[in-house]
């Protein structure tokens, strides 16, 4: 049966790899070319004007603006995300202590499990429209929950005032990925040997010190792997912007994102062959983040 | 319709890989597929930018009954945007007339919510439907299609005979400014149909019951609100997060001080337009709502939807807005509302317009492609739309105006649409509009709109205000690779 095995794995193997050809990278292709020409969108006609729209791109305060709000995200929405889901993971997961000798999670934790991971059934659009909701100034959750509470000096007009709008977005990326990495960080939790943390115990380790010493370098192909998708949320944000705060970025474009510039670009302004040069320069943005965050993070791998 | 362009996205940003990979297997996976990937370069040939045309349109013969030359048994393909008006009208309405007026033609007729999603790539191969109602947040830009030569020129349908009496042109029929607002650099390409007005709306019950009175000056405007102010009711409200609904206000008062001929300017993007002093008289005014306290506490931090809503309990009592509003509103308007709406205040008793003066333009767009099969019958298509009955019954329909003249005369309207229509009627010819933000839309939204949400915050002054706005205009005036429209 030897001889049959190419023709098989072929078989398997050629239909995925060309949709993907089709579909994914046959689109990438096409944008590098249509970022180098003045093309509307609508007509078969697109003249090359060679690097002209990457000029325009340097150039454009918009970008630099939002891109600058790009990353920030980058760096915020990585470290509190994951730092937020290391440390309900390790609370759910080897938190709790069980009479003397048992490693188990918080009272409660299979509670929390399912709240912290409903945002993510839902949809973005959702979320969006939610927390829209809840923002409202004067009948909103957040500004109702601060009065009921009395303390109606932190009430504002939320995502109508240019100093929070895009601590708003923040928290409502935070809020909605935090689920996810609780799941899989708590996954990564439960491959660890019981053992190692009863070991732990009996040499007197504090919680603290587990989490440092135990939970976190055995979870850090983990923990890169989350970074490396953030940063890729991060360095989008579009839909989350546009639903909350619509085309224009939010009061005075305080929490305009490149998608966001894009998305106008292209839609508002039908300069497909400059939103294709903003997309480029995303991908290799992307691209950059990509690699340098599996550099930096790289580490000896510990087998166990 | 409904301007504010804000929608709901479904995309979804979640990661989708759910198993962590490892580094090397990742760039392994990666190797393989590049590898598999070198000989499938071929397969990719087929490119956005690729593709042509056809261009044999039919024709029919130019009779009496078919001044247009309609190929009778030719099909009419017909792509409505599902929006605020549905696509009834389409199919109740104006498809049986053209149905029985040509038995042998068949209508192709579909709807959608996303014009350019479904049809951008249609126009690119060169295959377009016949008649597209190019509307809604996802529309394409008319003004772009028009500079790519993608729309058939609707210069025919204007001079042939209406469809009520052969005596008068289509021309005739519509009301002012449609021809203009459907033209790009002289040529009309664009049929817009529904017509909206652009006034301040209240709740008219409201103001009977505490006795007060429209007001016909800014002076008086002023006076007014301090009195609803000690009702316990804030007087103003806006569409918060989309400040640019204030830009309405703010330019036609200030075109009314100064007459339309600023309007022109600012169009043109002629340099200094926006430092006329009647615009920064008209923009201090509104600046000043925000700063006697006027405004809606938190309307800043509320969306289109939500300010209109607080407007509807009546938590404000005034907020600028199009004849869209009361259909938009009318699933939270209260039962003992009247709602009505009246021209902006005069800022000056020496003004160069009267009070009765208003903003009021054609909207919902309806095109031919240059490239459709039948061109022909989508002209005929847009002049069974214009007729007195195909008119009439959009209006008894949909609840909107419509840019054929006299076409909801005789109806019953509803309170805020007949205030609509009585307000257009009591303007005559004193009907001014602007086309910068359908010229050049970026322009509009984010660069005036974050500064006229500054402005009514007083987070910068009317004087900065104007700044940013003349700033807005050169950056659009000195970008070579934007196309300029002038009236």
């Amino acid at each position: 049966m030897r001889h049959g095995k190419y023709p098989f794995i072929l078989a398997f193997l050629l239909p995925p790899v060309a949709l993907y050809a089709i579909f994914v990278i046959s689109p990438y292709i096409q944008a590098f070319y249509i970022s180098l020409t003045e093309w509307s969108g609508f007509t078969s006609q697109a003249t090359f004007i060679g690097l002209d729209n990457y000029q325009w791109l340097l150039r454009n305060e918009y970008f630099w603006a939002a891109l600058w709000h790009n990353v920030l995200l980058l760096i915020a929405l990585p470290l509190i995300t994951i730092g937020l889901g290391l440390f309900f993971a390790s609370m759910l997961n080897v938190g709790g202590r069980r009479g003397t000798m048992q490693i188990t999670g918080v009272r409660g934790s299979s509670v929390y499990k399912v709240l912290y991971f409903l945002p993510q059934v839902l949809s973005v659009a959702i979320i969006g429209v939610l927390w829209r909701y809840a923002f409202e100034p004067s009948t909103g959750l957040v500004n109702g929950v601060l009065r009921a509470v009395g303390l109606d000096a932190l009430t504002r007009a939320w995502l109508g005032d240019p100093s929070v709008a895009f601590w708003c977005v923040l928290a409502v990326l935070v809020w909605a990925n935090v689920g996810f990495y609780v799941v899989l960080f708590s996954a990564g939790m439960q491959a660890i040997p019981r053992d190692i943390y009863e070991a732990a115990l009996l040499d007197g380790a504090s919680r603290f010190a587990t989490f440092w010493r135990i939970t976190v370098p055995l979870l850090w192909d983990t923990i890169q792997v989350a970074w490396i998708y953030l940063a890729i949320i991060a360095l989008d944000g579009f839909a989350i912007v546009q639903i909350m705060l619509g085309n224009a970025g939010g009061p005075s474009r305080s929490a305009d994102v490149v998608g966001l510039v894009l998305y106008r670009t292209a839609f508002m302004d039908y300069n497909f062959g400059r939103a294709s040069a903003i997309g480029v320069a995303m991908f290799f943005l992307t691209l950059t983040v990509a690699v340098l965050s599996m550099r930096a993070s790289r580490r000896e791998r510990i087998e166990f | 319709m409904s301007v504010p362009q804000d929608r709901s996205v479904p995309e979804d940003t979640a990661p989708v890989f759910p198993v962590p990979l490892s580094r090397r297997a990742l760039l392994q996976r990666a190797g393989v597929a590049g590898l598999a990937l070198g000989p499938a370069g071929g397969l990719l040939a087929a490119c956005a930018t690729g593709g042509g045309g056809n261009n044999d349109a039919a024709e029919g013969e130019v009779t009496e009954d078919n001044p247009l030359g309609v190929p009778e048994d030719e099909p009419l393909e017909v792509v409505i945007f599902n929006g605020g008006f549905g696509e009834a009208y389409a199919t109740d309405i104006h498809e049986p007339m053209y149905a029985e007026r040509y038995p042998n033609a068949r209508i192709e007729h579909s709807a959608t919510e996303q014009i350019a999603q479904t049809l951008q790539s249609r126009f690119v191969s060169g295959n377009p439907p016949d008649v597209v109602n190019n509307s809604g947040a996802n529309q394409m830009d008319n003004g772009q299609l028009a500079a790519d030569g993608a729309l058939y020129e609707l210069t025919d349908l204007l001079d042939a005979p209406s469809w009520d009496d052969p005596n008068v042109t289509v021309r005739d029929t519509l009301v002012a400014g449609t021809v203009e607002v459907g033209s790009y650099n002289g040529t009309f390409y664009v049929l817009n149909y529904a017509y909206s007005v652009f006034g301040i709306w209240y709740n008219a019950a409201l103001l009977e019951q505490y006795g007060w009175e429209y007001p016909r000056t800014w002076q008086d405007m002023v006076a007014l609100c301090r009195e609803i102010q000690s009702a316990g009711i804030a007087p103003w409200t806006y569409q918060g997060l989309h400040p640019r609904y204030m830009n309405w206000p703010i330019l036609s008062m200030a075109t009314k001080l100064a007459g339309p001929d600023i309007l022109v300017d600012i169009d043109n993007l002629v340099p200094g337009a926006w430092n006329h002093e009647a615009i920064i008289e008209a923009a201090t005014a509104v600046y000043n709502l925000r700063r006697d306290g006027f405004i809606l506490e938190g309307t800043e931090g509320m969306d289109h939807v939500q300010a209109q809503t607080a407007w509807c309990q009546g938590r404000a009592v005034f907020i600028p807005c199009g004849s869209w509003l009361e259909n938009e509103q009318a699933d939270v308007t209260p039962e003992d509302f009247r709602m009505a709406v009246a021209p902006e205040p005069l800022l000056s008793t020496d003004s160069a317009l009267p009070f009765e003066a208003i903003r009021a333009t054609p909207g919902e767009p309806f095109i031919v492609p240059a490239q459709a099969n039948n061109p022909r019958g989508g002209l005929e298509y847009l002049r069974i739309m214009l007729s007195k009955e195909g008119a009439s019954g959009f209006t008894q329909m949909v609840s909107s105006l419509t840019s054929v003249k006299g076409a909801a005369d005789g109806l019953e309207l509803s309170p805020g649409l007949a205030s609509a229509a009585q307000m257009l009627s009591n303007a005559g010819d004193n009907v001014f509009n602007w086309l910068y933000p359908s010229w050049y839309a970026t322009m509009e939204n984010p660069m005036i709109d974050a500064a006229t949400g500054d402005l009514m915050t007083n987070r910068i002054t009317p004087q900065e205000w104007a700044e940013r706005c003349e700033a807005a205009a050169t950056q659009i005036r000195e970008d070579d690779s934007i196309e300029k429209y002038s009236r």
